[in-house]
C-alpha cells in the first residue's frame, strides 16, 4: 500500500469501502435511465439523423453542395476534422502520459476521457472520407495491389501519413480502452441479475478471471501500451499539422506548427473533458470521485497548454514580420485586419485571454466558471482552425483569385450533425459502460481515500 | 474425479498478503489468488514470475518496423518509382526522412495490436468465454486464495 503526503487533498471523498465503489459505478447502469437521459438522447439522435441526412445528400450530389470555390478548396470540412482530432487528444494523454507520470487523479477521469477520444476521432475520420466525394473508393488510400499498374499510394505525402497516423491512433486507443474495460465488465457481469444483461456483459468481459497472473499481465500491458501511446499522441497531431506546414501557402508554411498544434489539441481536449464531466458527475452522482481537485488539476493543464498556444500565436505574428517575406507578413496582417478579423479576434480572446484567468485559484476551483470557460475554449479552438485554414488561402499570391468563403446549409448541417452523432455515442457509453475505472479506483482507495487519510494510524509504519 | 481445492476468502488484500506469507513459510503451496484489482506485492509471495509480454511487444514492434521499411522500399523505389517534387526516387536511404512518420506509426500499430492479441490469448480471455472466477464476489470486494490438495500432499 502506497502512502502519500497528508497535505494532499484526498482523491476519493467520503467513507467508501470497496463495495461502495462498485455500487456507485454500477448503479447508473443497473437502474432505469432517468428521464433526462431520454430527453438528451432524443435531442442528440435528431441532430445526428439530420447530419446523416446532409451527408447522404452530399454523397448523392457531390461536394459542390458545400460552400467551397476555386480559391478556397478546404474550409469547414478540414476545420472540423482538425477540431475533432484535437478534442480526441485529451483521452490518451490522460490515460497514457499521466500513467507514466503516476498521476493518480487520472483514474477518475481516464475511462470517460478515452471514450470521448474514440468518439471524437470517429467524427474526425468522417470528414476526409466524405470529402473524397466518392466514399466507395475510400480504400484507395491503402497500399493495396491493384490493376492500375500496380500504382501505389504516395508515401511522400503528408496526407497519406495522416491516414496512417489517424487509423493507428484510433485503433490503438480503442484497444487500450477496451483492455482496461474488461475487468470492469466482469464486475458488472457478476452482479447482473437479468439474463439478457448477464449474457451481454459476459460476452463483453471475455470471461475475465482476476487471477494474480492475469493482473500481472494486465499491468504490464497497460504500462507498455501507455509507453507506445505517449509518442503516438504527440506524433498524430504533429502529422496533422504537416498537412499544412509542408505546403508553400503563406500562413501555413511554418516550422512551429507541430508543437503548436499538439498544445492546442491538448488544450481543446481538456476543455471538452471538462464540459462532459461536469455534467456527468452531477447526473450520475459521482461527485465523491470527480471533485473540485480533479477539476482544478484539469484547469491547470488548460492554463499551461493555453499559454503555450498563446505564445505560439504571438511568435507566429512576430516571425511573419521578422522573416521579411512580404507574403507571410501580409497573410498575418490580413488575418488580424482583413475581412476575417472577427474570426481572428474571437480566437485570440477565447484562447489567449480566457485560460489566463485560471491563475486565480478561486476561479479555477469554481465549477460554473470552469464550465463556461470550457465552452469558450471549444469555440475558440474551432475558430483557430478556421483562421489558419480559410484566411490563409482566401488571399494568397494572386490577387485576381482572391475570394471569400460562405458556408452552405450542408456545411453547417454536417458539422452540427457530427456533434449529434458524438453525443449519441457518449450518452450510450454513459448508460451501458462503467464510466469510472473501477479496478483502478480501488487500488488508490487506501492511499488517497478520505476516510483512510484521516484515520489516526495512516502515517504509522506497518 | 474433480480435484479437491480449498478456497479462502478475505475482505482485505493486506490480510490476504499476511496470510499468504505465513502459509508459504510453512511450506504450503498457494495455487492461485483471485482479486478485484491488482494486489501489489502478491506475485513474489505466491511465486508468480513476471510476464514476458513486454519482450513480445518489442518483437512485434521490430516486425512492424521491418515490414514498413521493406514495403515502402518496394512501393516507392523498386516497383514504381515516381518523380514527386524532385525527391530522390532511386534510393530508399536518401528519401528516408519522408518515410519516418509511416514507419513510426506502423511500428506502434504492430507492437500494440500484437501485444494486445497475445495478452488475450495468454489469459484465455476471448469474447463469449465463460467466467473463470470461483465466486462472483471476487470482482467486487472479496479476495480469494486457492489451495489445491494435490499440490500439498506431502503435508499431513
Amino acid at each position: 500500500m502506497q502512502k502519500e503526503a497528508a497535505i494532499r487533498e484526498p482523491l476519493i471523498l467520503g467513507h467508501k469501502s470497496y463495495h461502495d465503489v462498485t455500487e456507485d459505478v454500477c448503479r447508473p447502469i443497473e437502474d432505469k435511465a432517468p428521464r433526462m437521459w431520454y430527453i438528451l438522447f432524443g435531442i442528440a439522435l435528431i441532430i445526428a439523423l439530420y447530419g446523416i441526412g446532409c451527408i447522404v445528400y452530399l454523397l448523392g450530389t457531390g461536394i459542390g453542395v458545400w460552400g467551397l470555390n476555386k480559391t478556397i478548396g478546404w474550409a469547414w470540412d478540414i476545420t472540423n476534422f482538425v477540431w475533432w482530432v484535437g478534442i480526441g487528444h485529451a483521452g490518451t494523454l490522460i490515460s497514457a502520459v499521466l500513467l507514466l507520470f503516476r498521476q493518480k487523479w487520472r483514474m477518475a477521469i481516464n475511462r470517460s476521457a478515452e471514450a470521448m477520444t474514440i468518439f471524437a476521432v470517429f467524427m474526425a475520420g468522417l470528414f476526409p472520407l466524405i470529402h473524397m466525394g466518392r466514399l466507395w473508393v475510400g480504400y484507395w488510400v491503402l497500399p493495396l495491389p491493384n490493376q492500375f499498374g500496380s500504382l501505389w499510394v504516395n508515401f511522400n505525402s503528408p496526407l497519406l501519413w495522416d491516414v496512417f497516423a489517424i487509423s493507428t491512433y484510433l485503433s490503438v486507443s480503442l484497444v487500450f480502452w477496451y483492455i482496461g474495460l474488461i475487468p470492469d465488465f466482469a464486475t458488472i457481469r457478476d452482479r447482473a441479475k437479468k439474463p439478457v444483461s448477464k449474457k451481454m456483459y459476459s460476452i463483453l468481459s471475455f470471461g475475465w478471471s482476476g487471477r494474480a497472473k492475469h493482473w500481472n499481465r494486465f499491468e504490464t500491458v497497460s504500462l507498455v501500451l501507455a509507453g507506445l501511446a505517449t509518442p503516438l499522441v504527440f506524433s498524430v497531431h504533429s502529422i496533422v499539422s504537416f498537412d499544412f506546414a509542408t505546403s508553400i501557402v503563406p500562413g501555413w508554411h511554418t516550422t512551429i506548427f507541430p508543437p503548436y498544434f499538439v498544445a492546442g489539441a491538448v488544450f481543446s481536449g481538456f476543455a471538452m473533458v471538462q464540459t462532459l464531466l461536469l455534467v456527468m458527475r452531477k447526473a450520475m452522482g459521482l461527485e465523491a470521485y470527480i471533485h473540485t481537485k480533479h477539476i482544478e488539476y484539469m484547469n491547470i493543464v488548460i492554463m499551461v497548454t493555453g499559454s503555450i498556444v498563446g505564445t505560439a500565436y504571438i511568435t507566429e505574428l512576430f516571425i511573419s514580420w521578422y522573416s521579411g517575406v512580404e507574403y507571410e507578413a501580409y497573410a498575418f496582417l490580413n488575418r488580424a485586419t482583413g475581412p476575417y478579423w472577427w474570426a481572428y479576434w474571437s480566437m485570440m480572446t477565447c484562447n489567449v485571454i480566457s485560460p489566463q484567468l485560471m491563475w486565480i485559484r478561486k476561479l479555477r476551483r469554481s465549477l460554473l466558471f470552469t464550465f463556461f470557460i470550457s465552452i469558450v475554449v471549444n469555440i475558440g479552438m474551432w475558430f483557430e482552425r478556421y483562421v489558419i485554414i480559410v484566411t490563409s488561402i482566401h488571399r494568397d499570391y494572386l490577387p485576381s483569385a482572391w475570394s471569400m468563403h460562405y458556408p452552405s446549409h450542408i456545411d453547417i448541417g454536417v458539422y452540427i450533425g457530427t456533434i449529434g452523432i458524438f453525443f449519441v455515442f457518449f450518452l450510450l457509453f454513459a448508460r451501458y459502460f462503467p464510466v469510472l475505472a473501477l479496478n483502478e479506483i480501488k487500488t488508490i482507495l487506501k492511499g488517497s481515500g478520505q476516510s483512510y487519510k484521516e484515520a489516526p494510524d495512516y502515517h504509522k509504519h506497518h | 474425479m474433480a480435484e479437491k481445492v480449498i478456497y479462502v476468502m478475505y475482505d482485505d488484500e493486506e490480510v490476504l498478503k499476511d496470510g499468504a506469507k505465513s502459509l508459504v513459510s510453512k511450506g504450503i503451496k498457494i495455487a492461485e489468488v483471485f482479486s478485484p484489482f491488482p494486489i501489489h506485492g502478491i506475485d513474489p509471495i505466491i511465486g508468480i514470475k513476471n510476464t514476458r509480454l513486454g519482450i513480445m511487444a518489442f518483437l512485434y514492434g521490430l516486425t512492424g518496423l521491418m515490414l514498413a521499411t521493406v514495403g515502402m522500399r518496394f512501393f516507392m523505389v523498386t516497383d514504381w518509382p515516381m518523380n514527386i517534387g524532385g525527391k530522390p526516387n532511386f534510393s530508399y536511404l536518401e528519401n528516408m526522412l519522408a518515410f519516418v512518420p509511416v514507419t513510426f506509426e506502423f511500428t506502434v500499430l504492430c507492437a500494440a495490436h500484437g501485444m494486445a492479441i497475445t495478452y488475450l490469448l495468454a489469459n484465455k480471455t476471448l469474447p463469449g468465454m465463460p467466467a473463470q472466477n470461483p465466486d462472483p464476489r471476487t470482482t467486487d470486494d472479496r479476495f480469494v486464495m486457492e489451495i489445491r490438495i494435490s499440490d500439498n500432499l506431502n503435508l499431513s
